[in-house]
């Protein structure tokens, strides 16, 4: 169906009514321009809640033990709570289904580092391997601790990314010895952490290792977990309570008893955070659409004012011949073409100038401005189909009008 | 060529409708230089608008090279008034943005000639009616007359069996009515059957038959007496 005739006719027309052209193109391109922006500085607010929200799994759960502030069952308040070997053998075993990562924690702050000349002080971890996934750490040398590690109670270490930058410079730590208060530990792991400086500075040993060099007997600190990603937001918050109440009851704590077990369950910020971005989307989703309306509204206007104005042109067609249908495809064809290019050319220059902001808003919390590529082709698509139609109705209505009518058009 | 029987064309106004055709009847042959005259509201435009298919009658027949004109659809009329008809207009009705080439070629666009074609066909009769030189400017650069002739070029690029011409000097002093004239009789002499509606007595005297018309009836219909010039 190809007619270049039909093509050549069409761009002669487009370029012999320039104003016209430039008028129907401009709507198009600025209101595609305008939903590329608003919609891509939306996504950047987005990007920058996602990224605040990112430091750690989304899917956290961290139990510590303070001391009691109510008298329960006939114990005192202020009772101190000790974690020790059989609350985590208690956990395994009771919420198993729910768990995906566990460890129990050892943490012991300002441990004083040595390698050769550099000191500096730590806080170490005495952690089971599933700690990392918790930390979302990401391993950038060696490895993370083994389960063979915790077994054999091995002398090593993970370290944090600056650690091995405080102690050898821009040389790798890997394979050396730190000494770490007389004794000394080898290094089997770099890692680096999304969550910040703070996160990097860490040192990561056995739980088991730990344990027995300073505690000498079964306690230990607190928990971290991951509950099982596949519970919703509610299970996980109900998994969380469940948590806290056995812990409770476990360990002889009045359930109204806020200080002694203290749970701070991740899903419940995560809650608020859906809620936040749910609402967020709905304002960049309502921002998007209000836009292409009044892009729509805007083509439909120009659209009926240029066959408007084309009534007599059209007249002048039809008295030479012009069938109807023919009368049709031409304005169809001209506002399909004139649309698409201009929809494109605005598209374009959307996605551009949302690259070059890039992250210069950052501080006005627009971080990584962008828009999917199949939401502004789809935005522009319904442009140009909102075009198509806008210019089809008044086409159908000139291409019935009697040319003898139209010719008395003035 | 074109073979009216009674014809009947009212309009609706408001509640009433205005009877503007009352039972016409006339039979123009091939190669006449037939022009109707009348006064505004006598019903010469209504006529031609049929006679150009360019509106609709109520009653009676029409034949247009010797095809009865029924049930017309918005197509086939378009059909029909490219293959057999030429327009000339008071008004010119040239498309504005189109060169004087353009526009006597937009014809033959819609009859599906070549472009090439097209082009050539057109230059030709542009030559024809004198104004191969202004082939390339458009309407506003042109002229009264000369956007006159430029209808007239058009009107007759597609070899139409019936030119038909509304008040084509309507808009033309008289030096330039004349030579307009001039060259409808010119064609005509070369055989094309050419209809004229004008309400100039001078202008019908040019032409071979005139046929008046007045509150929708035609009231005489006489050859015209030439002088012949040697």
């Amino acid at each position: 169906m190809f007619d270049l005739d039909r093509w050549i006719e069409m761009f002669k027309t487009l370029s012999k009514n320039k104003l016209r052209t430039i008028l129907s193109g401009f709507t198009i391109s600025f209101a595609i321009l305008l939903f590329t922006l608003l919609f891509g500085i939306g996504n950047g607010l987005k990007h920058t809640f996602e990224k605040a929200f990112a430091g750690d799994s989304q899917n956290s759960v961290y139990i510590n033990a303070g001391t009691t502030t109510k008298p329960y069952k006939g114990l005192q308040s202020g009772r101190k709570i000790q974690f020790r070997n059989d609350d985590t053998k208690f956990m395994n075993e009771k919420f198993e289904g729910d768990i995906q990562y566990f460890s129990p924690n050892i943490q012991r702050n300002n441990v004083q580092a040595i390698y050769k000349g550099e000191q500096n002080r730590y806080t170490v971890r005495g952690v089971y391997p599933d700690y990392q996934p918790l930390e979302s750490a990401v391993i950038q040398d060696g490895r993370f601790l083994s389960v063979l590690d915790i077994k054999n109670r091995a002398k090593v270490i993970a370290i944090g990314r600056l650690v091995e930058k405080d102690l050898f410079g821009n040389l790798s730590g890997m394979g050396k010895n730190i000494n770490l208060e007389g004794i000394s530990y080898k290094v089997i792991g770099v890692f680096s952490d999304p969550g910040g400086d703070n996160d990097e500075r860490y040192i990561y040993t056995p739980f088991t290792t730990f344990q027995s060099m300073y505690k000498e007997n079964d306690e230990l600190d607190y928990f971290g977990l991951t509950f099982n990603p596949k519970l919703n937001v509610d299970q996980a918050i109900s998994f969380g309570n469940l948590l806290t109440k056995l812990m409770k009851e476990k360990h002889n704590v009045d359930p109204r008893d806020q200080g002694a077990i203290r749970v701070r369950n991740y899903a419940e910020g995560t809650r608020n955070v859906q809620q936040f971005m749910m609402v967020l989307n709905i304002i960049i989703l309502f921002i998007g659409i209000g836009t292409l309306i009044a892009g729509i509204i805007g083509i439909s206007n120009i659209m009926v004012y240029i066959v408007k104005e084309r009534t007599k042109e059209l007249g002048i067609r039809k008295a030479l011949g012009a069938t109807p249908k023919s009368i049709i495809g031409m304005i169809m064809l001209e506002s399909i073409f004139v649309t698409a290019i201009a929809g494109y050319a605005g598209l374009l220059l959307g996605v551009f100038a949302l690259k070059s902001l890039g992250d210069s808003l950052e501080k006005y919390f627009i971080l990584n401005p962008s828009v999917e590529t199949y939401v502004v082709v789809g935005a522009t698509i319904v442009l140009v189909i909102a075009g198509t139609i806008a210019g089809y109705i008044p086409a159908k209505r000139a291409a019935r009008i009697k040319p003898i009518v139209a010719l008395n058009d003035e | 060529m074109i073979k009216i029987e009674n014809l009947h064309k009212s309009y609706p106004m408001g509640k009433d409708s205005l009877h503007v055709l009352k039972g016409l009847d006339l039979h123009i042959k091939e190669g006449e230089f037939v022009s109707i005259m009348g006064a505004s509201g006598s019903g010469k435009s209504t006529l031609l608008n049929i006679v150009g298919l360019l509106d609709i009658h109520d009653e009676g027949s029409y034949y247009l090279n010797g095809q009865l004109i029924e049930k017309l659809d918005e197509k086939k009329a378009a059909v029909l008034r490219n293959k057999f008809l030429g327009f000339v207009f008071q008004s010119f009705n040239l498309i504005t943005y189109k060169t004087a080439l353009e526009n006597v070629a937009l014809p033959l666009y819609y009859k599906g000639v070549g472009r090439k074609e097209r082009q050539e066909i057109a230059l030709q009769y542009l030559d024809k009616v004198g104004l191969k030189d202004r082939a390339n400017h458009v309407p506003s650069e042109l002229s009264g007359g000369e956007k006159q002739r430029v209808a007239i070029a058009r009107a007759l690029v597609t070899d139409p069996k019936v030119v038909l011409a509304d008040e084509p000097t309507g808009a033309l002093d008289s030096t330039t009515s004349g030579s307009v004239m001039e060259l409808l009789k010119e064609i005509n002499r070369e055989g094309m059957t050419v209809f004229v509606i004008t309400h100039e007595e001078d202008i019908a005297a040019e032409t071979d038959r005139i046929v008046r018309l007045r509150d929708g009836v035609i009231i005489s219909d006489e050859k015209v007496l030439k002088t012949v010039k040697v």
